[in-house]
């Protein structure tokens, strides 16, 4: 049974969506309801990262073999987690309206999201400028370990060290607060996976799409 | 992929037992006066679990297409 990740993936996806609603969730200042974006807007980001290790991982592994399946991995898995991180932009942007008061206020946080958006979207940008194939692959997975090591420090450090408003930035309840809760866990750690799974999913259609164009211009 | 549908179906028809035992766990007073008011929060549950199934629906198609296209593929190499 090859599917079953497949079925897991829309089992906990439905429990994300009906528990992350309707199951109690602890009374936060600032957040209110809004806390039950972490089972939405944060597991986007954390399906981000992971696809995009995938990518890195890819991207490493086309450096030391250079097989044209790991650069089609690797393309696909950053394209999969941009889509992941748009996501996570728009719907923050969402919540800032509403808790912050305007869609964009240039919080550190959200600066620093819109600079790794921006460093994979040049991922694309230079990969396209290529016709060589080879020479395309082998200079988009330098590029591709560049941005990974880039978006960690970016994503995750310096938010961290200057005053964002974020949860978990600064005085703000965050992860610390609302980690230890367990009605929260128990939608959220499932929500990761189920989300993942997800992206796992649309990561191995478009590899596989992508290898059936391959051995047709092989072919041809 | 019968097997698929079949655990749709049955995922399903156990969401109309599962919501009221939900919805006694209850949040606090305050935190009911925006959302949870009248109940009517059940109705943006059944929209988001709709549109998902829709979502998933559509990538179970996508992801027959594919394999038939691989098993053209196979089948025309060899």
């Amino acid at each position: 049974m090859k599917y079953w990740w497949k079925i897991l993936c829309v089992v906990l996806l439905l429990y994300t969506i009906i528990g992350g609603l309707l199951m109690p969730v602890p009374a936060l200042e600032i957040l209110h309801e809004t806390i039950r974006n972490l089972y939405y807007h944060v597991t986007m980001w954390f399906c981000m990262l992971i696809i995009f290790f995938v990518s890195f991982a890819s991207a490493i592994g086309y450096l030391r073999n250079p097989q044209p399946a790991r650069d089609i991995v690797a393309v696909e898995a950053a394209r999969v987690g941009l889509l992941f991180g748009t996501l996570g932009l728009i719907t923050g942007s969402i919540w800032a309206r509403f808790t912050w008061g305007e869609f964009w206020s240039n919080d550190p946080k959200e600066l620093c999201a819109a600079i790794a958006w921006l460093i994979y979207l040049a991922y694309f940008i230079l990969r396209n400028s290529f016709t060589d194939i080879d020479k395309r692959a082998r200079v988009s997975a330098v590029y591709n370990i560049f941005a990974f090591i880039l978006m960690i420090p970016v994503l995750f450090v310096i938010p961290r060290m200057t005053d964002s408003l974020h949860p978990g930035n600064g005085g703000n309840p965050g992860f610390n607060t609302y980690d230890l809760d367990s009605d929260l866990r128990m939608v959220f750690y499932p929500a990761i996976v189920g989300w993942t799974l997800l992206g796992a999913w649309l990561l191995d259609l478009r590899v596989r799409m992508k290898k059936i164009e391959l051995n047709r211009m092989i072919h041809a | 992929m019968r097997k698929l549908s079949v655990l749709f179906l049955l995922t399903l028809s156990l969401l109309p037992a599962a919501l009221p035992v939900l919805a006694q766990s209850g949040a606090s007073p305050q935190m009911d006066s925006a959302l949870q008011q009248n109940g009517k929060i059940y109705v943006v549950v059944a929209v988001l679990v709709v549109i998902f199934i829709g979502i998933v629906l559509f990538l179970i198609r996508m992801e027959r297409r594919i394999s038939r296209m691989e098993k053209d593929q196979r089948s025309a190499s060899s």
